[in-house]
């Protein structure tokens, strides 16, 4: 796997101080959520600052919270926090935020999964 | 990706001992080259509002490739390498949390290397199959020697794919999912 000491070009400080030492979200999020900003959050975005402000002009396309954690190089706890925050407070959407992240599939997805697969 | 307003995610995790071929499997069939999240090696999985407590703790990370596959405007599949060290398996519950299920890389010539990541698989209930890596194109040991030394039960799909090969890697993806249905209609019995 990758080497996860190389230096990283941004946001390097002690992992939760940008969550006020919390590491927990209210949220649930899956690493695979899918979270798109909301048109309050594109309005919101020149108050905010620097790691929220990051994720919501990222997920002005949307991103999956691996994703977002990869790209803005937060630590995926952190993001997992930051991302549940700006979801509460509207300025970030998931869809998949109130399914139950632990629940597999049913047969009826997976057959899709298994169709779009077979067509790569 | 922004093809349908909400394309529903899945999740399939690559497992398997170091080096033995997860981020190139991955590689082969993602529409992205992979990322790497990282994750702090703390106990920050257990709920620790403390600030103190939090930010006193050395912080070890540990790092994840994934990959991304658009398998139509309404459905994208993420595929996460697990991290390869034994150390690293407190992040595998979160991996594997609602996932499809996991393919199983092997080494042949480092069988020992996936013994943790059948164990976990098996005791987790989540469907599984065990996927023979052939470097070079080439099969040291056949599949049902593989099933043997590695005590799998008959209804765990033992496969031979090739990491490199994105047509592989594809089938191998079938053949979880293909198991993963079977799974799903009809429970395989828990192994204690």
């Amino acid at each position: 796997m990758t080497d996860s000491n190389q230096e990283q070009p941004s946001l390097r400080v002690r992992p939760y101080l940008v969550t006020g030492g919390r590491t927990r979200s209210t949220i649930d999020l899956p690493l695979e959520a899918l979270v798109l900003t909301t048109p309050a959050g594109q309005a919101a975005i020149e108050s905010m600052n620097h790691e929220r402000r990051r994720i919501v002009e990222l997920c002005v396309e949307r991103q999956s919270l691996a994703e977002i954690s990869a790209l803005t190089h937060v630590h995926l706890q952190v993001a997992k926090v930051l991302v549940g925050d700006l979801i509460s407070e509207g300025f970030l959407g998931s869809h998949t935020a109130n399914a139950s992240p632990s629940v597999r599939p049913d047969v009826q997805l997976l057959e899709r999964v298994l169709d779009g697969l077979q067509s790569l | 990706m922004n093809a349908s307003a909400n394309p529903i995610p899945v999740k399939i995790v690559i497992a398997g001992g170091f080096g033995v071929g997860k981020s190139t499997f991955v590689g082969s069939i993602s529409d992205i080259d992979p990322l790497t999240t990282e994750a702090a090696m703390t106990k920050a999985s257990e709920a620790v509002d403390d600030v103190g407590d939090a930010t006193s703790k050395k912080s070890t990370t540990v790092a994840m490739d994934f990959g991304r596959v658009a398998l139509s405007s309404e459905l994208v599949l993420y595929l996460f390498g697990t991290p390869g060290q034994d150390r690293f398996h407190f992040m595998w519950d979160e991996l594997i949390r609602g996932a499809i299920g996991a393919v199983v890389l092997v080494d042949t010539g480092r069988l020992e290397q996936c013994f943790a990541a059948v164990d976990y698989m098996e005791r987790a209930g989540v469907p599984f199959v065990v996927a023979i890596n052939a470097f070079d194109g080439v099969l040291r040991h056949h599949p049902d020697d593989v099933r043997e030394a590695l005590d799998v039960p008959a209804h765990i799909p033992v496969l031979v794919t090739d990491a490199r090969h994105r047509a592989a890697v594809r089938d191998t993806l079938v053949g979880l999912v293909r198991h993963a249905m079977m799974q799903a209609s009809s429970p395989a019995p828990v192994n204690s």
